[in-house]
């Protein structure tokens, strides 16, 4: 599993950090991204669906292999 | 600003000021969204308000179609506004909050790094700090008004603090600032009055901070520059003058909100205190259901949406609020679900305006909350008809009488 975020779209919500602490940082502007490229280890894939699921601008996304 | 006659229908006439609704506006949205999703009135200089999830988002994205420029829910006409020279001189422009491109982003990048996460939990043990003081005073009475010996102070000292303006004449800030946004919604004279002491009070800081810089926020935005250009002097008064603003009245009011909610809702109050790992996730459900804040836009191109034509000219209310409760974008959305899984509430908006405050909100609501559980796990309401609403641009309780078992 994979997940990439849309920098054009995020707006600095952070609810992607809050969730995901192990997936996402966000820089000195809020722009979030996807750490170690993207790529979810299964126990964290959970974390990865809510960080999906919460995010207001729908910039993350699950990227296809 | 003359009579305020009842309302008899919402879609053409609603009444943001209206009694029932300020104390509890959702059977109207959910009526509003059914019947009129886009509801129109001409009371308090008109305006038009969107109820649904979708409308939201798309308008909140309409830039600068729907500008910035004037973000009040009421603001007075061209031809009523006389000539204030103090405000002549500052202008009423709060950057980057009253700004549209290319101003907006530059603007907003001057004041994003001071509230990163990282930024905001530095302030944190401050914030703990303070809720732990506020509670000595009162814990042993057993009752206190949680809105004014508690909520209150907990956003306008801690922004007080960040932006580095005396935290001893915080009660006189949050008098300004509810001159501004509260009585000041509809007493425009009234506002105006609180702007021009903001206004001033900041001029006088920035000036001294120009000739004696310090290590503080004020010092640190006098020294950033945009395309090689220094910020301009009265850029940084709104900027301050807006950090003041709009950190206190919203932050008060969600923290009040969610006390309210665990007073009166003794299974969620104790399922928080046995599941503290809830606090995150409960703090998003309490943003959505009692998200404080609706902004505003002012029209400069002709939009066509929903079947309505907004004018250039008209004032649309960004209904952040009533979108959170919308059926069509939240499950059971009118039930408060403490762990609520899929939670895209937008009570601190959408798009390029989202609140560049949101961290420092959601640590200080996260710090009173758990404090308060921890000091405090039972407490209720005294007496629901000594609630008091504040209305208009921001929603909130401000008078919260508590009772609980006292310590001694």
């Amino acid at each position: 599993m994979r997940v990439k975020v849309d920098p054009d779209k995020c707006e600095g919500h952070n609810r992607c950090c809050a969730l995901a602490p192990e997936l996402f940082d966000v820089d000195d502007y809020g722009t979030a991204t996807a750490l170690n490229d993207g790529i979810v280890p299964a126990e964290l894939e959970e974390k990865a669906k809510l960080a999906v699921q919460n995010c207001p601008e729908y910039a993350i996304e699950f990227v296809n292999e | 600003m003359g009579t305020n006659p009842p309302v008899n229908d919402w879609s053409s006439d609603y009444d943001i000021f209206d009694e029932d609704y300020v104390r509890d506006p959702s059977p109207v949205w959910e009526e509003l969204r059914t019947k009129c999703p886009i509801a129109h009135t001409e009371r308090w200089g008109g305006s038009w308000m969107p109820t649904k999830y979708a409308d939201l988002q798309a308008f909140a994205r309409m830039v600068p179609a729907l500008s910035s420029k004037n973000v009040l829910v009421v603001s007075q006409k061209r031809e009523e506004i006389e000539f204030d020279p103090v405000l002549a001189e500052y202008g009423a422009a709060v950057p980057p909050i009253t700004s549209d491109p290319p101003e907006h982003v530059p603007m907003r990048r001057l004041l994003l790094p001071l509230f990163t996460p990282k930024a905001t939990e530095a302030h944190r043990p401050f914030t703990e700090a303070l809720c732990h003081k506020l509670i000595d005073r009162f814990i042993d009475n057993g009752a206190c008004d949680a809105a004014l010996d508690y909520a209150v102070h907990i956003p306008a000292k801690t922004i007080a603090h960040v932006i580095g303006v005396d935290e001893e004449r915080t009660d006189e800030f949050v008098g300004w600032i509810r001159g501004v946004l509260e009585e000041g919604n509809t007493d425009l004279e009234k506002r105006n009055k609180y702007n021009r002491i903001l206004r001033q009070f900041f001029g006088e800081l920035v000036d001294e901070r120009k000739v004696e810089p310090q290590d503080d926020l004020i010092s640190h935005l006098l020294a950033q520059e945009i395309n090689g250009q220094p910020v301009a002097r009265k850029a940084v008064i709104g900027m301050c003058n807006l950090l003041l603003v709009a950190g206190i009245d919203t932050t008060w009011s969600s923290i009040g909100s969610a006390l309210l909610h665990f007073a009166i809702h003794p299974d969620h109050r104790r399922r928080l205190t046995r599941e503290p790992d809830l606090f995150p996730l409960a703090i998003e459900e309490m943003l959505r259901v009692y998200a404080p804040v609706t902004m505003a836009r002012q029209v400069t191109e002709e939009v066509h949406t929903g079947g309505v034509t907004f004018k250039p000219g008209d004032k649309i209310l960004m209904n952040f609020p009533a979108a959170n409760l919308d059926p069509e974008a939240f499950e059971d959305a009118d039930k408060v679900i403490l762990d609520r899984e899929k939670n895209r509430h937008i009570a601190f908006g959408i798009g390029p305006h989202r609140c560049a405050g949101s961290n420092l909100a959601r640590m200080e609501m996260d710090v009173a909350l758990r404090v308060w559980f921890e000091r405090i796990p039972e407490f209720e309401l005294m007496d629901p008809d000594a609630v008091t609403w504040a209305g208009g641009q921001v929603r909130g309780p401000r008078n919260l009488p508590f009772r609980f078992p006292s310590p001694a």
